[in-house]
């Protein structure tokens, strides 16, 4: 069961591209795992190494020291394009990241987001601008995000609104998760199922192995 | 069907697709938590992202792979539900055996980890790629949290031409409206020429919503569906067919129904389409050029020149003529057998160019059996092509199937982000006529220029009206 989450403060990675697709932040040859161990390396992995697994030079902004323990990305807009492998907010949860911030996400990576309290933040793209020469200004300045107040606060004293789904924000912030929402509302489920026929039976038909 | 104030609604799951790969961990997450699948009734599982291509009695090298294929098994023995594993003749990839077996029918809710799902609204059913998460929530519960989608109309006017097709009109579609352009929506085809697709033209259609931001796209069933699905092994029979088929002549939206956004598509003047950079809203007209950074509005300018980088490409230069390493013909979006018939209807009685690497993967065993009753493989292989057991193979490169680094492919497949086909791959994508026709060549080829292929033919006024 995850923890509650209400808030983090934090430096920010800002990653200035649009389009960051979830076969660049968890490439699928790690996707064949089972669990869900050791997925932080897999972050962002063929962006900090060769393809001859040689770690690229100058390191990738992922392996900067510096870069160590922040939690908070600023990335260009769409973030999370692409395939529906959770292995991406899993990845980056790993790695530390707790909250994401750019003028779009994509829907599936949103939805996995949210499942998993890494909190995607969407800004306008006035804001994404102004928060981008921000970090420029300030690049290891301190910034707060708060769920509970649905509130930022920048570096420089200013604070921005966001907002995240209500109900996932009331999970998020609860520590818990949809399926146990779902188990208390059974009889209202098995009410409606009883005047609608499933549609298929797929144990029948033809023989599976 | 319920909706509480401030909450999602909950949406009853009619047809649950599970394969090896995202799903591990949410049977992981049922046995912690000690529940059951809900409805084993209304899940079907195979394997097809991890299973190697190759000759299915030698053993699986990867153990990772062999660890996951053996768990999926497991987890299905587990939980009852019916699997469609190795050496079963009903395997395949998930979006092309739901179809074929007849489980993917009109007006249901679909769902699978895997952003593909969206190929299912080919039959006018609501179909999505969904996470572990909510894969999980789907076994315990049957249901989904759901909050309702906005929706775009994408119309195709018209007719496309000879050796344009499906998945050039996808192509030209997400070339228009970007990668992300149809986030939050649902898309739906309408108009003249995707009516005359048929239904596996249409899957193609519909399979690539997703590389348009949208997680599902649909088309209004109608005669052509009905025909498709008829006699197939899961769809109603007898009466309960009559019955079924007048329900689903009921769902396509009302006349005049509004949309919140819509596009329109000259389906006339569609060519065949190529991408040349590293998404696959990066696409030009096979005849047309690799855009140069200072064509683009800055915003997508250093996105450009990033691709053009990763790719190895000239801007300005020709798209058409790019040399190539390797041909893809498969995957679930191009993976069945119309598909397999366009790439043999090119290969026959030639040669792939010299030391080009040229696989053709089906889409599942009853594409590879039909295939092989009509004698496509050995059109394949006397042109010097591989033909392969049935999997996801080279679209995601997880089962031994991959580009090497640097080398250049041309995929029938849905994405050509970075590594996608393999660490430092480079994709084109494209239809299966024009990268059949780039396997003889051995370069990016437009189909319609090799003799006797989807030649254009002159379509006079008074045949377009005759038409009509």
């Amino acid at each position: 069961m995850p923890e509650p989450f209400a808030r983090t403060t934090s430096r920010v990675i800002s990653i200035a591209r649009a389009n960051i697709d979830t076969d660049q932040i968890c490439p699928a040859r790690f996707l064949k795992i089972t669990d869900k161990d050791g997925l932080a390396d897999a972050l962002f992995f063929d962006w900090r190494f060769t393809p001859d697994g040689k770690r690229r030079e100058p390191v990738s902004f992922i392996d900067e020291p510096h870069n160590a323990g922040r939690q908070i990305l600023l990335v260009g807009d769409n973030f999370g394009a692409g395939s529906s492998r959770e292995h991406a907010p899993w990845a980056l949860r790993a790695w530390g990241v707790r909250a994401i911030v750019s003028t779009g996400f994509a829907d599936i990576f949103k939805g996995n987001a949210l499942k998993n309290a890494l909190l995607p933040i969407i800004v306008s793209a006035e804001r994404y601008a102004a928060l981008q020469a921000l970090v420029a200004a300030h690049p290891d300045g301190e910034w707060t995000v708060d769920l509970e107040t649905e509130k930022v606060t920048q570096p420089d004293g200013q604070t921005f609104d966001f907002e995240i789904d209500p109900f996932a924000r009331t999970m998020i912030l609860a520590g818990t998760d949809e399926i146990g929402y779902v188990q208390t509302r059974l009889p209202a489920i098995e009410a409606w199922e009883a005047t609608h026929p499933t549609r298929v039976e797929t144990r029948e038909g033809v023989a599976a192995k | 069907m319920a909706s509480e104030p401030g909450a999602p609604a909950i949406l009853a799951i009619d047809l649950h697709l599970v394969h090896e790969v995202t799903s591990p961990q949410a049977f992981t997450g049922l046995r912690e938590r000690g529940l059951k699948v809900r409805k084993p009734g209304q899940t079907v599982a195979t394997a097809d992202h991890s299973i190697p291509t190759l000759d299915p009695s030698l053993p699986i090298v990867d153990e990772l792979a062999r660890k996951q294929l053996a768990q999926i098994e497991a987890n299905c023995r587990e939980f009852g539900i019916p699997f469609h594993g190795k050496g079963s003749p009903t395997r395949g990839i998930v979006h092309v055996i739901g179809p074929e077996l007849g489980l993917t029918q009109p007006g249901m809710t679909i769902v699978c980890g895997d952003s593909h799902t969206a190929t299912h609204g080919a039959f006018g059913a609501l179909a999505f790629g969904i996470g572990t998460s909510e894969i999980e929530m789907v076994l315990a519960t049957q249901t989904l949290l759901q909050r309702k989608p906005r929706t775009f109309k994408v119309e195709v006017t018209g007719r496309l031409q000879p050796g344009v097709g499906a998945k050039d009109v996808i192509l030209a579609l997400i070339a228009r409206i970007g990668i992300g352009g149809g986030t939050g929506h649902v898309f739906e085809y309408t108009g003249d020429a995707v009516r005359a697709l048929s239904m596996e033209a249409r899957m193609t259609l519909c399979n690539m919503s997703i590389e348009g931001g949208a997680r599902a796209g649909l088309v209004a069933p109608d005669e052509t569906t009905f025909e498709y699905l008829k006699g197939r092994p899961f769809a109603p029979k007898g009466a309960a067919w009559n019955e079924a088929v007048a329900g689903w002549q009921k769902l396509p939206t009302d006349e005049g129904a509004t949309y919140d956004r819509s596009i329109v598509i000259d389906g006339d003047a569609l060519e065949p389409m190529v991408t040349y950079g590293t998404n696959p809203g990066m696409g030009v007209p096979i005849g047309g050029r690799i855009p140069s950074p200072a064509d683009v509005e800055p915003a997508a300018r250093e996105d450009l020149e990033r691709a053009l980088t990763y790719m190895g490409l000239q801007p300005g230069g020709s798209i058409a003529g790019q040399k190539l390493d390797v041909v893809f013909i498969g995957s679930c979006t191009n993976g069945r057998i119309e598909d397999m018939r366009s790439a043999a209807s090119v290969l026959r009685g030639r040669r792939v160019a010299p030391g080009l690497r040229v696989l053709v993967v089906p889409g599942s065993q009853q594409v590879k059996a039909q295939a092989e009753s009509e004698g496509l493989h050995e059109v394949f292989r006397a042109a010097g092509a591989e033909w392969r057991e049935s999997g996801c193979s080279m679209c995601i490169a997880m089962n031994g199937d991959q580009l090497e680094p640097g080398e250049y492919g041309i995929s029938t497949s849905n994405r050509n982000f970075q590594g996608r086909q393999g660490k430092g791959g480079r994709t084109f994508l494209a239809s299966p006529l024009t990268a059949a026709a780039s396997a003889v060549t051995g370069v990016v080829t437009d189909p319609r220029t090799l003799p006797g292929v989807a030649q254009p033919v002159a379509v006079s006024r008074s045949a377009a009206v005759e038409a009509n």
